[in-house]
C-alpha cells in the first residue's frame, strides 16, 4: 500500500489557528461533560454511596476487565432538551469488555430523578440494546430505576419505540441467544421489574435491589397492606421465595463479580473471519487533526490529511484516484481490521457518486467494513448536473449504502447537509456507529443557504405585490434562520436528541473506530445483496 | 576409601554429603522416614532403607536401625551430617561394635565435649581462654548465685547440657536472678531432662567466632581459619561469614592454635569446631567444641577451596590430611544465609506447607545452593523447617554482600511463609554491610530490620503502582494471544474513556497503611507513559517489566526521569520490591466483596502452626477470661500460648496433650460472650 505524505505544515500559522480553535470546542466539550458525568450531583452522590451503594460509573468500571476501554454512548443525552437538568438522560450506556467479551452495558443512574425514565432515556435504552442486536453483544443491565418518569409517561409508554420495546428488545434477544443479563442494584418497580424478570439471569444485591410490580407506598393504597420494600421485593424474598433472581449478593461489588462470572460461563466465541494485519501507528501523529480542520468551514483541506492520521502506518491503497475525486475511496487498516474508506473531498458530483457506489459494492462482496467520513454540503445543483442525471448517479450511491450488509461506521467530520447525508450513511442509513466531531454541522441544507432561499422566496412575493424589501429588512430576515440552523444543526442540540452515539475528540477517532470495528466483529458479516440500481 | 558409606540424615546435609560421596566414586545409601519416602535425599542416594515413622524419635534418632541398614546395605561407614546422631556417643559406641566407621570424632572427643561443663575443666587445663563463670557440681542456689555476683552483672546462666538457646537466660542485675535461674532449669529440664546450670559473664558487645578445625589419625591438625555467626536470633545463627570481618592476621594465628589446642586436648580426629567468644578487645575465650560437620561450613569451603566433607571421608579412612596448615590459603569471602519457612514478623513461628514455587538462583562460582527440597515439596512438621542455605562467595566481603542480597531477592519461594524478605532486610542495612556487628545485632536493629521506621515511600509506591499496570496491560496482551481477534484494541488494558482521562485507581497497602494511588495513562504507542498520583505528588513513569527464564524478574522504572532496575516478586496480590536499603511488601487491595463477614465468627480457635500439644489448661463448660490461657504448643522447641479471643466459654476440646497438631486445625470450640455479630444477624 501507499503511504500518505502529509502535506501540511505544523508550523504554519494556519495550522497553529485552526488547532487552537478545534482545542476550544474539545475543551468546552470536555468542560460540559464533566458536569455531566456527577450525574445528579454532588449532593445526591454521597446520598447514594452513604447508602453503600457504588455510583453507575464505578459500577461500571468495576464490572469491565481491569483496564478494559469503555465506548460510552450518548454522553450528551437529554443535554438542555427537558426544563429539568437529566444529565446523560439519566442512564450510562455503552461497550466495554467484560470476562473478555465485549459486552452492552446499560447502567442506571438513581442519582438522576431516581434513574426514571424520561423520553430520551427510553431512546437512549433501545438505542444500546439496537446496538447489542446488530452487533450481537450480550448485554448486561445495572438496574437502579424507579420506572417510567411519571410527568412525562405520554411520551414514555404507549408507542411503539417506548418503554414495552424495551422488554421487547429482551426477549427478541435472548431468542436469538444475545444473552440477557440484569444486576438489580436498587429500585426496580413496576415496568422495570420486567429488565430482571425478562432477563436469562438475574442478580440482587442484599438490603439495596427490590423488584416488585407495586411498591410499597402503592400497595397501601391499592390494599391497605403495609409492608416493607425489603419484605416485599428484596433479594430474600427473590432469591428464597419468588425465584424472580438467580443470584444473590451481599454488595455491588459481589454483584458485579456475579454479573462477570455469568458472562465467563456464556461459551461465546467471536467469529472474527477478517484477514487482520499487524498493527501499526499511523505515520502522523492523531492531534495534528486539530491544525488541519479549517477554522473557516468553507475553506477546502486535502481529506486524506485526516486519513493519514487514523489508518495503520497511513498506508492507503485508493482506488480511482484521478476519477470522481470529490470522493476518496480507498482500502486502509485500521488496528489492523481491513477497511473501506468513503470520504468526502468536495461537493458530490455524478462520477463520484458512481465512483462511491462501485467502490461500496467492492466492499459489500469482500466483506470489508465501510468507514465514511462526512464532510458534504451535498450533490452538485444545476442545469448541467441535473440533466447529467445526478439524481440517479446519487441514487446509485444511496442504494449500495442502504443494502451493503457490511458493518458501516459514519463519522461527521464537518458538514452533514442534503442528500449528501444520505450517500454518506446518515443515521437512516443504519451505521453500526455513527459519531461526530464537535466542529460538524448537521441540517437539510447550510443555514446560510435556508436563510438565502426563503429570503429568495419571500422577495418574490414582495416584489410580486410591488412592495420593496431593504436590504437590512432582509438581513434582519435572514439573521434568525441562520441562528436557528446553527443552534439546532450543532452536535450538542444532534447529540442531546440521539441523532448521533456521541461527539468524540477528533484526536481519539482512531481509537473509537478500533473498538466499534472490533465490537462490530461479533456478528458474522452476511451476504449483500443490493437493490435496484439505475443505470 | 570406602566403596559404600550410609548417611543418617535428611534434608540439604544429607544430599550435600551424597554430592561429594559421588564426585568420589562412593556409593550412597540413604535412610528416611514415611514423610521423607519422596524426599530428594532418597531419590539421589543409590540405594534408600526405609527406618520407620516420620517423627525423628522413631526414625532418624533411632541409632540401632540406620546400624541395622548399614549392615543390611553393606556400608562400611555411617556419616551423621549434622544433629539426630551426630553427637551421640552411644550411637558412636555401636557402630565401632558393629565394624562400622564413624564418619567423625572418636567416642571419647563427643563424650569430652557432650557436657559444657566437663569441656570447660579440660580446656581449662589446657590453657585455653575460658570466660570467667562457674561450672561446678554444686548445683545450689547460694553457690550460683554467689558465683553470679561475683563476677558482676550480666550473667549468662546456660543449662550445661544446652545447645541452640534452650535453657539459657541472661540475667542483668541481681534482683532478676532467682526468676532468671527458675526459667532456666525449668527450660532446661523439659529441653534435656536435666537442670543442671553453669553461669558466665555475659560480654556485652560479643562476636560469636569460631574456627574449623580437622584433626587426622596421623597427630596432623590445622585450622580453616575462621567464621563469624554473630548475627543471631534467639542464639540461632541467620547469617554467617568468612572471613571474620576486620580481624588481624596475628588474632587469627592465635585463635587457630589456640583451637588446635582444644581439639587436641581431646585427641580430636576428624572436622570439628571450636566456638570463642571475641570481646571488642580483641580477647577470646572458649565457648564450646562442635564435634561434627557444622551447618554453617559452605562458607568456610568457599574460601579455602577444600571439600570439608571430602576431607571428612579422607580422615575416617585413615589417610592424611590432603593440606597442610602452609598449604591453605585464605581467599575471598563469603556468606551463607539460612533461608527458614518461618514468620518473621510474626515472631519466627515456625511454618509449614507445600512449597508450591520454588525457585533459586542460577548458581555459579560465586552462588551456591544447598538445599533438600524441589518444588512441590513438603515442609513438615516433624523436622527443622529450614528450605536451604545460599552461599555466596566475591573477592572481598563488600562485593559478597552484593551478591547475597542480588541472589536473596532471586529466591522465588511461594506457598510457604519464608524469613527471605527478612534476611534481605538485614543483609541490606547500613550496619551489617559496615559490619557494626555482635551478637546482639538483631536485637539493636530491630526496627531498622523489620522496617519499623516510616520509610519514605517516595519512590517504592510509584513503582509497585507502575508494577501493577504494567502486569495489568501484560495480562491484557496475553488474553489477546489466545483469542481470536489478537489486535482487538478491546484488548488495551489502558482503561480508556472517551472524553475523560483514562484513570486506573487502586489501592495498595505497605505496613498496614492504605495507598489510593491514580493512574492515568498519557498519549499512545510508543510515546506513552502513566502520570502516577499518590500521597498529593505526582510521578510521570514509564517502565517495562522483564521476567527473565530465571529469577532476576526486574521492573525497569523511569520515575519522573530517574530510570533504575528492582527484582520483584509477585505472588497473589502481594508485590515484593527488592530495594538497595531493603524490600518492601505491598498488598494490592480488592474491593470487598463482603463474602468475609459471613464465615467470621463460628468461635473456634486455630492451631497458629503444626507443633504438639503440650498441655491442655482448660475444660469443656469453663468458663474463661479474655487473654486467659486455653493450651501450651510447642513447634520447634519453642512453645507457643493458645489464648482467649475474649471473655467466653469452652464447648469442646479438640487436642490432648501429646498429639500432633497441623497448623489450621480448630483446637477447641468457643462461644464468645458478648456476641455482637450475632445480634446484627
Amino acid at each position: 500500500m501507499a503511504k500518505i505524505v502529509s502535506k501540511i505544515n505544523t508550523r504554519s500559522q494556519d495550522f497553529l489557528d485552526n488547532a487552537v480553535h478545534m482545542q476550544t470546542q474539545v475543551d468546552d466539550l470536555r468542560e460540559k461533560l464533566s458536569e455531566i458525568k456527577l450525574g445528579g450531583g454532588e449532593k445526591y452522590q454521597e446520598r447514594h454511596v452513604g447508602r453503600g451503594k457504588l455510583l453507575p460509573r464505578d459500577r461500571v468500571n468495576a464490572l469491565l476487565d481491569d483496564g478494559s476501554a469503555f465506548l460510552e454512548f450518548s454522553q450528551l443525552a437529554a443535554y438542555q432538551v427537558y426544563d429539568d437538568n437529566v444529565p446523560s438522560a439519566g442512564i450510562i450506556t455503552g461497550i466495554g469488555r467484560v470476562a473478555g467479551q465485549e459486552c452492552v452495558i446499560v447502567a442506571n443512574d438513581a442519582t438522576v430523578k431516581g434513574g426514571t425514565y424520561y423520553p430520551l432515556t427510553v431512546k437512549k435504552h433501545l438505542r444500546a440494546q439496537a446496538i447489542a442486536k446488530e452487533n450481537n453483544l450480550p448485554c448486561i443491565y445495572l438496574v437502579d430505576s424507579g420506572g417510567a418518569n411519571l410527568p412525562n409517561q405520554d411520551d414514555v409508554f404507549p408507542d411503539k419505540e417506548h418503554f414495552g420495546r424495551i422488554f421487547f428488545n429482551q426477549a427478541n434477544m435472548s431468542a436469538n441467544n444475545i444473552p440477557q443479563i440484569a444486576v438489580v442494584m436498587g429500585s426496580c418497580t413496576a415496568g422495570g421489574a420486567y429488565v430482571p424478570a425478562m432477563a436469562d439471569e438475574s442478580i440482587i444485591v442484599k438490603e439495596q435491589g427490590t423488584i416488585f410490580l407495586a411498591g410499597p407506598p402503592l400497595v397501601k393504597a391499592a390494599t391497605g397492606e403495609v409492608v416493607s420494600a425489603e419484605d416485599l421485593g428484596g433479594a430474600d424474598v427473590h432469591c428464597r421465595t419468588s425465584g424472580v433472581t438467580d443470584h444473590y449478593a451481599q454488595n455491588d461489588h459481589h454483584a458485579l463479580e456475579i454479573a462477570r462470572s455469568a458472562v465467563n460461563n456464556l461459551n461465546r466465541v467471536k467469529p472474527v473471519s477478517i484477514n487482520f494485519q499487524q498493527v501499526v501507528e499511523p505515520a502522523y501523529p492523531s492531534d495534528d487533526i486539530y491544525g488541519i480542520i479549517p477554522k473557516d468551514t468553507r475553506q477546502p483541506y486535502d481529506v486524506r490529511e485526516i486519513i493519514a492520521r487514523i489508518v495503520d502506518g497511513s498506508d492507503f491503497h485508493e482506488f480511482k484516484a484521478l476519477y470522481g475525486n470529490t470522493l476518496v475511496c480507498g482500502f486502509a487498516n485500521i488496528y489492523g481490521y481491513p477497511v473501506g474508506i468513503v470520504a468526502n473531498n468536495g461537493v458530490l458530483f455524478g462520477e463520484s457518486a458512481e465512483k462511491g457506489a462501485h467502490f461500496i459494492q467492492l466492499c459489500a462482496q469482500r466483506k470489508i467494513p465501510l468507514v465514511f467520513l462526512q464532510n458534504i454540503t451535498g450533490f452538485m445543483v444545476g442545469k448541467q448536473y441535473e440533466s447529467g442525471g445526478i439524481a440517479k448517479h446519487g441514487a446509485k450511491m444511496v442504494t449500495a449504502v442502504a443494502t451493503a450488509q457490511v458493518p458501516k461506521f459514519t463519522i461527521l467530520i464537518g458538514g452533514s447537509f442534503g442528500a449528501g447525508n444520505y450517500g454518506m450513511c446518515g443515521r437512516a442509513y443504519d451505521p453500526r456507529f455513527l459519531f461526530m466531531w464537535p466542529n460538524s454541522r448537521i441540517s437539510v441544507m447550510g443555514g446560510e443557504q435556508a436563510a438565502g432561499v426563503m429570503a429568495q422566496v419571500t422577495r418574490d412575493k414582495k416584489e410580486k405585490l410591488g412592495e420593496s424589501w431593504s436590504e437590512s429588512d432582509e438581513q434582519s430576515f435572514k439573521q434568525p434562520i441562520i441562528d436557528n440552523y446553527e443552534h439546532q444543526g450543532h452536535p450538542y442540540y444532534a447529540s442531546a436528541r440521539l441523532w448521533d452515539d456521541g461527539i468524540i475528540d477528533p484526536a481519539d477517532t482512531r481509537q473509537v473506530l478500533g473498538l466499534a470495528i472490533s465490537a462490530s466483529l461479533n456478528k458474522t458479516i452476511e451476504e449483500t445483496k443490493f437493490g435496484i440500481f439505475r443505470m | 576409601m570406602f566403596s559404600k558409606i550410609l548417611i543418617a540424615n535428611r534434608g540439604e546435609i544429607a544430599c550435600r554429603i551424597i554430592k561429594t560421596a559421588k564426585k568420589m566414586g562412593i556409593l550412597t545409601v540413604a535412610v528416611y522416614s514415611e514423610a521423607d519416602k519422596d524426599a530428594l535425599h532418597v531419590h539421589m542416594a543409590d540405594e534408600a532403607v526405609y527406618i520407620g515413622p516420620s517423627p525423628s524419635r522413631e526414625s532418624y534418632l533411632l541409632g540401632d536401625k540406620v546400624i541395622a541398614a548399614a549392615k543390611q546395605t553393606g556400608a562400611q561407614a555411617i556419616h551423621p551430617g549434622y544433629g539426630f546422631l551426630s553427637e551421640n556417643a552411644s550411637f558412636c559406641r555401636n557402630c565401632a561394635a558393629e565394624d562400622i566407621t564413624f564418619i567423625g570424632p572418636p567416642v571419647g572427643a563427643i563424650e569430652a565435649m557432650g557436657s559444657k561443663s566437663a569441656a570447660k575443666n579440660i580446656m581449662e587445663k589446657a590453657n585455653v581462654p575460658l570466660v570467667p563463670g562457674y561450672h561446678g557440681d554444686d548445683q545450689s542456689r547460694d553457690i550460683i548465685k554467689k558465683a553470679a555476683d561475683d563476677m558482676g552483672y550480666p550473667v549468662l546462666l546456660k543449662a550445661t547440657a544446652g545447645g541452640g538457646g534452650k535453657g539459657m537466660r541472661q540475667v542483668w542485675n541481681e534482683s532478676e536472678f532467682d526468676e532468671g535461674l527458675a526459667a532456666a532449669k525449668r527450660e532446661a529440664m523439659s529441653s534435656f531432662g536435666d537442670d543442671t546450670m553453669l553461669v558466665e559473664k555475659y560480654l556485652t558487645q560479643p562476636r560469636h567466632v569460631e574456627i574449623q578445625v580437622f584433626c587426622d589419625n596421623h597427630d596432623n591438625a590445622v585450622y580453616l581459619f575462621e567464621r563469624d555467626c554473630s548475627v543471631q536470633r534467639r542464639h540461632q545463627k541467620v547469617i554467617e561469614e568468612a572471613p571474620a570481618f576486620s580481624m588481624s592476621e596475628e588474632l587469627r594465628t592465635q585463635m587457630g592454635e589456640s583451637a588446635i589446642k582444644s581439639a587436641q586436648a581431646i585427641g580430636y580426629q576428624g572436622a570439628g569446631t571450636v566456638e570463642f567468644l571475641l570481646d571488642i578487645d580483641g580477647s577470646f575465650y572458649f565457648m564450646e567444641m562442635n564435634t561434627r560437620l557444622q551447618v554453617e561450613h559452605p562458607v568456610t569451603e568457599m574460601i579455602s577451596g577444600q571439600d570439608l566433607v571430602e576431607w571428612q571421608l579422607r580422615v575416617a579412612a585413615g589417610e592424611y590430611l590432603p593440606k597442610t596448615q602452609d598449604q591453605l590459603v585464605l581467599n575471598g569471602h563469603a556468606f551463607e544465609a539460612r533461608i527458614y519457612a518461618e514468620d518473621a514478623n510474626n515472631d519466627f513461628l515456625p511454618a509449614t506447607g507445600k512449597l508450591t514455587l520454588l525457585k533459586t538462583p542460577i548458581e555459579s562460582k560465586h552462588v551456591r545452593i544447598d538445599t533438600g527440597v524441589r518444588q512441590g515439596d513438603d515442609v513438615s512438621v516433624y523436622y527443622d523447617p529450614m528450605i536451604a542455605k545460599l552461599i555466596v562467595w566475591d573477592e572481598n566481603r563488600e562485593k559478597a554482600l552484593q551478591r547475597l542480597a542480588k541472589a536473596l531477592s532471586e529466591y522465588r519461594i511461594n506457598g510457604v511463609v519464608t524469613n527471605i524478605d527478612f534476611l534481605y532486610n538485614l543483609a541490606t542495612s547500613t550496619p551489617f554491610k559496615e559490619a557494626d556487628i555482635d551478637t546482639g545485632f538483631i536485637e539493636k536493629n530491630h526496627d531498622l530490620i523489620f522496617h519499623k521506621d516510616e520509610k519514605p515511600l517516595v519512590n517504592e509506591l510509584p513503582i509497585a503502582a507502575l508494577f501493577l499496570i504494567l502486569s495489568k496491560e501484560n495480562k491484557a496482551k496475553q488474553q489477546a494471544q489466545q483469542s481470536n481477534d489478537p489486535h482487538s484494541p478491546w484488548y488495551n488494558a489502558n482503561a480508556w474513556r472517551l472524553n475523560e482521562a483514562n484513570l486506573h485507581t487502586l489501592i495498595l497497602a505497605h505496613n498496614e497503611t492504605e495507598y489510593t494511588i491514580t493512574i492515568e495513562q498519557k498519549r499512545q504507542g510508543n510515546d506513552a507513559y502513566y502520570s502516577i498520583k499518590v500521597n498529593g505528588e505526582q510521578f510521570d513513569c514509564q517502565g517495562e517489566i522483564l521476567t527473565a527464564p530465571h529469577n532476576d524478574d526486574t521492573i525497569v522504572a523511569t520515575i519522573n526521569g530517574h530510570r533504575s532496575q528492582t527484582t520483584f516478586n509477585h505472588f497473589e496480590n502481594n508485590i515484593s520490591l527488592y530495594r538497595t536499603n531493603g524490600v518492601f511488601n505491598f498488598t494490592h487491595i480488592l474491593p470487598d466483596c463482603g463474602q468475609h463477614n459471613e464465615d467470621d465468627n463460628h468461635g473456634g480457635l486455630i492451631a497458629p502452626m503444626n507443633g504438639t500439644m503440650v498441655s491442655v489448661l482448660v475444660q469443656p463448660g469453663e468458663l474463661v477470661s479474655k487473654n486467659q490461657s486455653l493450651m501450651i504448643m510447642e513447634a520447634m522447641k519453642m512453645e507457643h500460648t493458645i489464648k482467649a479471643p475474649s471473655n467466653g466459654t469452652i464447648n469442646e476440646v479438640f487436642f490432648q496433650a501429646g498429639d500432633m497438631v497441623d497448623g489450621g486445625a480448630e483446637l477447641l470450640a468457643f462461644t464468645a460472650q458478648e456476641n455482637t455479630s450475632e445480634e446484627s444477624e
